[in-house]
């Protein structure tokens, strides 16, 4: 069934669609709409599962952290200060190796406050230990919604879905609607390896040692070190299970084949464009434009930031001669985060060093400043050419 | 997506001596109990066992008279504090070592 709605709706509807049984949000704007449609579906008995209020974000994903401990599917979503307001609990989840999934609708952080739209809340957590899915239209949201918790309950890693606010989260667009006996077999539902039993107590993460220790069964139990080791070893192989996931939903649902990396016309590309999000799809246009030009351009979108498919995005830039990353996000102090990783990507990755491509990073639509494409035309014009002006953040007025 | 040879992937402690470890090596003061002082042990009878209440790390017993399990106690001195005939001493640890008979 196709229908006609915003963004927002779409996660809501994936969410419904998913099964999930504990929702614990706080509205901020742009992400309101969507707790607000959660809320309705719940109340109105078409969805079987608790909403519990809660006085904060930091409540929001502590609510997920019991639940999903206790064995249930949990879902949380927020945008902006909000993310960064659950920060210790991002941390936790992860390390806790919950599988809960978690809406952002991006938005730019404070100071100054500003409600529109960037990337720099998501990107900000980047180090926590989730893995982050980037959507780029009111399809991939609902899609990407549905595979984020078969990949996080596959992995024991929570995921981030992650959608503009604004360009994406209020506006409509159409889109095909899974049917609900599709979705049960793809998504099972869940049964955790381990959750709380009453029966059974335990305390989980309590004060864990430096060194392993001894436990009550007199077997050797691992130490702080050990499990965050095994974090990062399995988020390093989740790339491999968003892949396997993305296969599985292609094969039942006949749509997607783009789960870390999706090239646009870059197979004889010698300058290839990097972004995420909806700019991915708004840049589309401006290649076709500067191709009818005779600039052989084309577009890469990363649809999976972390765990980072370095070794994808490595391949799809390998014949390049120039690389711009396009980013609505800063590691403040240097450059973008994603041009960072693509650069360290790049130099782990290429066979020939002195044939890497050049790579400039370009900063565009903070706080939802407006892109719009005879910008970023003009901008690559002369990143083409051979030196943008200015600072390289497209649109500033200085 | 393993637990490498643990039994579990996160960090997990079940109820039971010992699960964080030999935290009896932590004290630097030892509690110890004067017998003619303490309510259960004088009376003969099942009374008081505040210490056996407040104690944190239950390595108190609830017994007569009450036994601490120094492998586990770590020296806070909760016992002593809450004692209410002050039959509980925090002695230092290096008399203990100085004398290993105790």
């Amino acid at each position: 069934m196709h229908i006609i709605e915003t963004g927002n709706v779409a996660a809501a509807l994936g969410v419904q669609l998913a099964g999930v049984q504990v929702v614990a949000a706080y509205p901020i704007t742009p992400q309101t709409p969507l707790t607000e449609k959660l809320s309705e579906l719940i109340e109105a008995g078409e969805m079987d599962a608790r909403y519990v209020p809660v006085e904060s974000e930091h409540s929001a994903l502590a609510v997920c952290i019991g639940a999903s401990s206790a064995g249930a599917r949990a879902f949380t979503a927020t945008s902006a200060n909000g993310l960064l307001y659950m920060h210790e609990q991002v941390h936790w989840a992860a390390g806790a190796r919950l599988p809960i999934v978690m809406c952002v609708a991006n938005r730019a952080v404070g100071a100054p406050w500003n409600i529109w739209n960037d990337h720099q809340d998501s990107i900000s957590q980047r180090d926590t230990g989730w893995i982050q899915i980037y959507s780029c239209d009111h399809q991939q949201i609902i899609d990407d919604t549905l595979k984020a918790f078969r990949v996080a309950e596959t992995t024991s890693i929570p995921v981030m879905v992650c959608y503009d606010g604004y360009l994406l989260s209020h506006t409509y667009m159409p889109f095909a609607v899974p049917e609900q006996e599709m979705v049960a077999r793809f998504l099972p539902p869940f049964h955790p390896s381990y959750a709380l039993d009453p029966d059974a107590p335990a305390n989980l993460n309590t004060v864990t040692l430096p060194e392993i220790r001894m436990d009550v069964h007199g077997e050797m139990a691992h130490g702080y070190m050990e499990i965050r080791y095994l974090l990062q070893e399995d988020l390093r192989n989740a790339v491999q299970v968003v892949e396997e996931t993305d296969a599985a939903f292609q094969e039942l649902f006949g749509r997607g084949g783009v789960p870390l990396v999706e090239p646009y016309r870059c197979d004889d590309a010698e300058y290839v464009v990097v972004a995420m999000g909806s700019l991915t799809y708004q840049l589309w246009d401006v290649i076709d434009a500067l191709r009818t030009e005779g600039h052989k351009v084309g577009v890469l979108g990363v649809r999976l930031y972390r765990p980072f498919p370095d070794a994808a995005v490595a391949a799809a830039l390998q014949g390049a001669r120039g690389v711009f990353v396009m980013e609505k996000a800063l590691s403040y102090g240097y450059e973008g985060a994603l041009c960072s990783d693509l650069k360290s990507a790049l130099y782990d990755h290429l066979p020939d060093k002195s044939r890497a491509p050049f790579v400039k990073g370009l900063v565009a639509g903070i706080g939802g400043r407006e892109i719009k494409t005879v910008d970023l035309t003009d901008a690559l014009r002369s990143g083409l050419a051979g030196s943008i002006p200015g600072p390289g953040w497209i649109g500033i007025r200085l | 997506m393993g637990t490498r040879g643990y039994r579990y992937k996160t960090s997990h402690s079940l109820p039971g001596p010992g699960d964080g470890g030999n935290t009896g090596s932590w004290r630097v003061q030892r509690p110890v109990i004067d017998l003619t002082r303490c309510t259960p042990a004088k009376r003969g009878v099942e009374a008081c066992f505040s210490c056996w209440l407040y104690c944190p790390d239950v390595v108190v017993s609830r017994t007569i008279p009450p036994q601490i399990d120094y492998a586990y106690c770590k020296g806070c001195g909760i016992c002593a504090e809450e004692c209410p005939t002050k039959a509980i001493t925090m002695v230092d640890e290096s008399v203990y070592h100085e004398h290993p008979e105790g």
